[in-house]
């Protein structure tokens, strides 16, 4: 929404601040102002000039010597415009002035361009004459500015005038960022009446009465809306006798301020009216119309319509339309037709002024691919009473600016106009939510502002305001002008409450801190991924991660599944990092999967956190082990955590993978990435990557912690040296020694693992350093001896052979 | 007698005197002190001398053993230091060798803004919950006062499953959660990711992560709101900040506003950074909408609340001058490594 300043006087005519005051008062009440421009920014001793001579340069022959009267003083200028003659009026810019860009039209200069007393080809020039590009505007917005050429004002035009006051150039344009609920702001009048409001001065609306023929409307047209879901209201005027030709230049110079073009009386008026009013209007050409009937109603699927852009539109059964008694004419609150286009030959007029279902033109608008300025209007659902209004008011621009005729009366075809909402008023009620002591006089001294008046304890609220409903909106509505800034700040009273990091939360910290410690550093990753994904990790065809939630309206395809697996945007960062020749890269991540409980979805999925870890150089499968046991034990996971060998990923290297199971329980995996899977993702290296399944992990962690004395009595070590079958894992080794060693055995500690030329085919050497110790004695050798033949029975009857 | 003890002491400060190694000081002190040592046989021949004069004998050699003793431990000490000195000079490092460091990872600027905001509101008594990324129409919109027909609710903006289940579009929906569980007061926030139709460019990205706070009690007011996000501001973005408040609309707040702080880099004063105004847009806040409290069985004639909204990407990308929003997920480790 822009407005320019002028046109914002025009209704609050007392206001008289800088642009900056406006743009801060305004934007502290709540109507925010996004940018402004001045337009005579850098415009400068610019005045309108006579050309009282021409004569041909001796030098060029396409340039000219003018002498010009400004008034006060006469200057010879030379040109190369070939458009002027003598007794023309054109602007000038006076030595030491200012324009703000070139003749071409092109991009202005942020600071403008000075112009100085020079010579062109040895003649002198004091000055220069101005094209409407060279003062930052367009033909598009000066429809009467030559093609090309110097700007020539109108005969009557004050010789010596200030050039950029008659252009309608001292003025600046707001652009304002309009809330969704105040409908009623996206029009000059909705803006004016906040800035009266903002600035505590009188409001004048425009005072509309339309001075009528004596035929009688129902005479031209008839209306009947079939679907009145969709259109609660439908005013239609006619007027006669048009005559087309150029709007007047105040109307003129408010639409360009507004970044509407010109065109001509009657649609200016229309665009006009639309942008004083926030109400579209559509005008038809009435002898168009046949049966001089209107009928407001749903089109046919598939049916086809010519919309007045000359395009073909496709329609649908909840596209509302505007027929005659034979065809449609238009697409409502969106284009008229083709067919029942104004042209310059138009004899008598047929406006139409509705109130539209916003949502339903908004859905319409989308599917036809056609969101124009009346439909984004008519989408935030408009006021059936400003539909009235407007119209009048054109009719009265129309007979007024000597555009037509207007006949008498007005065909309404309405659902019951609500009546207007009641408010019960407390002032107490507002100081309590606002935390104020505003007195009751002032709030009603800011309701009477805003046009809300009180009436048996109620505020009644105009039609306008749809979106005040309750208290809480008269408090905004108090706080607003009352000022947000002078509401005092306090903390909230009231019962103390503790602050809380839930344990999931303390315990992802906590991950967090063991993954950096140990040299990770975190990453973030989308949630949403390709199914190609599942190819690329060569997931089979019925592979459960296949099974993911689809978003219907993606981004894009490689936007389009829910990940049921973390390891595509793991190394998909590993990936990045490695093209970009990063070395050795450690990466973690913190974030969901998605698990469908079916497909299609019906209740919500399965969301779980996801811990992984991922890295390549520095480091092997036991560096990631070590990452996995820190973090276990910094979580109170004091128990041996075990590796499963048989986790069957095909993404992971078949033997270098592990399912990671503590006390029981699969809490995770881990392994190297299958070298299949990192050609896949373009790592021509080996890349660890960890996964903990957190839900799983959660009931084993504690930051709990119990002492349990440090050693008093001496500890006992003996070594065994074993010769062990190669099928046989250190785990096994591990879980008999903590099966048989009793109550004494303290810890073990692998120091020698061997394979080669001096063990036997198939074998390998594996050391073992075993410690006991008893809490309550010093450990006899007898103790130690019989925990050690348990230990050694139990491994002589795997099939591994002691070596003494 | 006396001659001869007055020989061992002569022979004992000779033999110290030139010992130039810890081992010769030992040797004196076996040779003279020891079991078998000179002085020790003095006293083992203390049988011959005559009954009443072996307490003065006996005095005479323990004050010669006492002075040598003295004498060579002193000896010793000075020994030992020399030594260690000559050691320690021997030792001398260049200490502007390179460090030789343990490499730790790096926390995520979002992470790092997250547990910072978490750290201030924790503080201030507020709990920390979460709530479900994968949401209902329910609790995303409608529980929200935003009604069905809402333009907000166009797919244009919001991530659909199907007609009832999205990606939620912002960590709204937690409040209804909390609010629903009956238990008040509550001073929550909730921080997670959300999801919007955006294109990924510099300033936008379709999955980013947002900061949900609610307070619910008895008196809670606009004033209160304020209050606590000024507190919020200085503690997160330096004491001397400001905090400007205006007026805007969301659907499940009413009053509304959007808050700015004073720019942190120029102070207010107008730069680059701040687009010349001095003011940095940070969140939006308002009183909870009466009808949101109604819809979680809350009576909005007894308990009023606020909530605010903070974008977590935009706290990190204006604390840590982070230009493209990109480089949030690209996980380049020169990226993370500055954090």
């Amino acid at each position: 929404m822009n407005t320019s300043l002028s046109w914002i006087k025009a209704y609050v005519p007392d206001l008289n601040c800088t642009d900056q005051e406006y743009v801060d008062a305004m934007t502290l009440s709540g109507t925010k102002v996004e940018t402004f421009e001045r337009l005579d920014k850098n415009l400068k001793d610019i005045y309108v000039g006579q050309i009282m001579s021409i004569e041909a340069h001796p030098d060029a022959t396409k340039l000219i010597v003018c002498q010009v009267n400004l008034g006060d003083k006469q200057l010879q200028i030379v040109t190369g415009a070939s458009n002027v003659k003598v007794g023309d009026k054109v602007p000038v810019v006076i030595d030491g002035g200012k324009v703000a860009g070139g003749h071409d039209g092109g991009p202005l200069p942020e600071d403008g361009i000075v112009i100085k007393n020079g010579k062109l080809r040895g003649v002198d020039s004091f000055g220069m004459m101005c094209s409407i590009e060279e003062l930052g505007s367009s033909r598009e917005m000066y429809p009467e500015a030559p093609e090309e050429g110097i700007y020539i004002f109108p005969e009557d035009t004050e010789v010596g005038a200030d050039a950029i006051e008659v252009l309608g150039l001292r003025d600046s344009v707001y652009e304002y960022e309009i809330t969704s609920n105040r409908v009623d702001c996206y029009s000059v009048l909705g803006v004016a009446r906040e800035a009266a409001a903002t600035f505590g001065l009188p409001f004048n609306a425009p005072v509309v009465t339309v001075k009528e023929n004596n035929e009688k409307v129902e005479d031209y047209i008839s209306v009947e809306v079939k679907d009145t879901d969709l259109c609660s209201r439908y005013c239609a005027r006619v007027c006669k006798n048009i005559k087309i030709g150029p709007s007047p230049k105040w109307m003129q110079r408010r639409l360009a301020s507004s970044g509407i073009r010109p065109i001509n009386n009657l649609v200016d008026i229309t665009n006009y009216v639309m942008e004083e009013y926030g109400q579209p209007m559509h005008a038809f050409d009435l002898s168009t119309i046949e049966g001089n009937k209107i009928i407001v109603k749903r089109a046919k699927d598939g049916e086809t319509f010519q919309t007045l852009d000359g395009q073909e539109r496709t329609l649908d059964s909840e596209m509302l339309m505007i027929c005659d008694a034979n065809k449609e004419i238009g697409i409502a609150g969106i284009m008229g037709g083709e067919n029942s286009k104004i042209t310059d030959d138009v004899k008598t007029v047929l406006f139409e002024a509705a109130t539209f279902n916003g949502a339903n033109i908004r859905k319409s608008a989308k599917r036809l691919g056609l969101r124009t300025d009346a439909s984004g209007i008519f989408e935030k659902g408009l006021d059936p009473v400003n539909a009235e209004a407007a119209i009048n008011r054109a009719c009265q621009l129309i007979e007024e600016l000597g555009c037509g005729e207007v006949v008498s009366g007005m065909v309404d075809v309405k659902l019951p106009i609500k009546p207007l909402r009641r408010i019960p008023f407390s002032a107490a009620r507002i100081n309590q939510l606002l935390g104020t002591d505003i007195s009751e006089a002032e709030m009603l001294e800011i309701f009477g502002r805003l046009e809300l008046t009180l009436e048996n304890g109620e505020v009644v609220v105009p039609s306008f305001r749809q979106d005040l409903e309750g208290i809480a909106d008269l408090a905004e509505e108090v706080a607003r002008f009352h000022g947000y800034d002078k509401i005092p700040m306090t903390l909230p009273s009231g019962e103390a409450t503790t602050g809380k990091l839930p344990f999931k939360l303390r315990i992802e910290q906590k991950a967090r801190d063991i993954a950096e410690f140990c040299g990770f550093s975190q990453g973030y990753s989308y949630s949403f991924e390709s199914p190609k994904v599942f190819d690329k990790l060569m997931l089979p065809a019925d592979a459960p991660e296949r099974t993911a939630i689809v978003i219907s309206n993606p981004l894009g395809e490689d936007f389009s599944i829910m990940r049921t697996i973390p390891l595509n945007g793991m190394l998909t960062s590993l990936a990045t990092n490695y093209n970009r020749r990063n070395k050795d890269v450690r990466l973690y991540e913190l974030g969901n999967i998605y698990l469908p409980k079916a497909l299609p979805l019906t209740e919500l999925p399965d969301e779980r956190m996801q811990m992984t870890f991922g890295f390549y150089g520095d480091g092997d499968f036991f560096t990631m082990k070590g990452v996995i046991e820190e973090f276990f034990e910094s979580v109170g996971m004091n128990k041996k955590p075990e590796y499963d060998p048989n986790s069957g990923r095909v993404y992971l290297h078949p033997g270098r993978q592990a399912d990671i199971v503590y006390d029981g329980v699969k809490v995770g995996y881990m392994g190297e990435v299958h070298p299949d899977v990192a050609d896949n993702y373009d790592i021509p290296t080996r890349v660890y990557i960890a996964v903990l399944d957190m839900p799983n992990v959660l009931p084993f962690a504690t930051f709990d912690r119990k002492y349990e004395g440090v050693a008093k009595y001496p500890a006992v070590t003996r070594d065994i040296s074993m010769v062990v079958p190669k099928t046989i894992l250190v785990g096994q080794i591990e879980k008999m020694i903590a099966q048989r060693g009793g109550k004494i055995l303290e810890s073990y500690e692998l120091f020698d693992v061997y394979e080669g030329s001096q063990i036997k085919e198939g074998f390998k050497s594996v050391a073992y350093s075993i410690t006991f110790r008893a809490k309550d004695r010093t450990l006899e050798d007898n103790d130690v001896t019989a925990a050690m033949k348990k230990i050694l029975n139990g491994l002589e009857s795997m099939g591994i052979e002691l070596r003494q | 007698m006396k001659a001869k003890l007055e020989q061992i002491k002569e022979q004992a400060l000779k033999q110290i005197k030139e010992a130039d190694v810890l081992e010769k000081l030992n040797e004196v002190r076996v040779g003279i002190l020891g079991k078998k040592g000179e002085l020790t046989n003095v006293l083992k021949s203390m049988k011959d001398v005559a009954p009443e004069d072996r307490p003065k004998v006996g005095q005479m050699v323990n004050e010669v053993r006492a002075e040598i003793e003295s004498i060579l431990e002193n000896a010793i000490k000075k020994m030992e230091r020399e030594k260690r000195e000559a050691a320690m000079k021997a030792e001398v490092i260049d200490v502007t060798l390179p460090a030789n460091k343990n490499r730790v990872g790096h926390r995520h600027p979002n992470t790092i803004a997250m547990e910072e905001v978490e750290r201030i509101f924790v503080g201030m008594g507020y709990e920390v919950v979460e709530g479900p990324e994968v949401e209902t129409d329910y609790y995303n919109f409608e529980a929200l006062n935003i009604p069905a027909d809402h333009p907000a609710k166009d797919e244009q903006d919001t991530f659909y499953i199907n007609g009832d289940i999205l990606l939620r579009t912002q960590t709204s929906g937690v409040q209804v959660h909390e609010m629903e569980k009956g238990k008040l007061p509550i001073r929550m926030i909730a921080p997670g990711r959300v999801f919007r139709s955006d294109e990924v460019d510099a300033t936008h990205s379709p999955s980013f992560h947002q900061i949900e706070g609610l307070v619910i009690d008895k008196k809670i007011t606009f004033a209160d709101l304020k209050g606590t996000l000024a507190e919020f501001s200085k503690e997160l973005f330096g004491e001397d900040t400001k905090v400007k408040f205006r007026p805007h609309h969301f659907n499940f707040t009413e009053p509304s506003a959007e808050m700015d702080v004073s720019c942190f880099k120029c102070g207010g004063k107008g730069c680059r950074f701040c687009k010349g105004s001095g003011w940095i847009e940070i969140l939006g806040c308002g009183m909870v909408h009466p009808n949101v409290l109604r819809m979680s069985n809350i009576d909005p004639e007894e308990y009023s609340g606020f909530a605010f909204g903070i974008g977590l990407e935009r706290i990190a990308l204006l604390k840590y001058e982070i230009d493209d929003m990109r480089l949030l997920y690209e996980n380049d480790i020169r990226f993370l490594k500055q954090f």
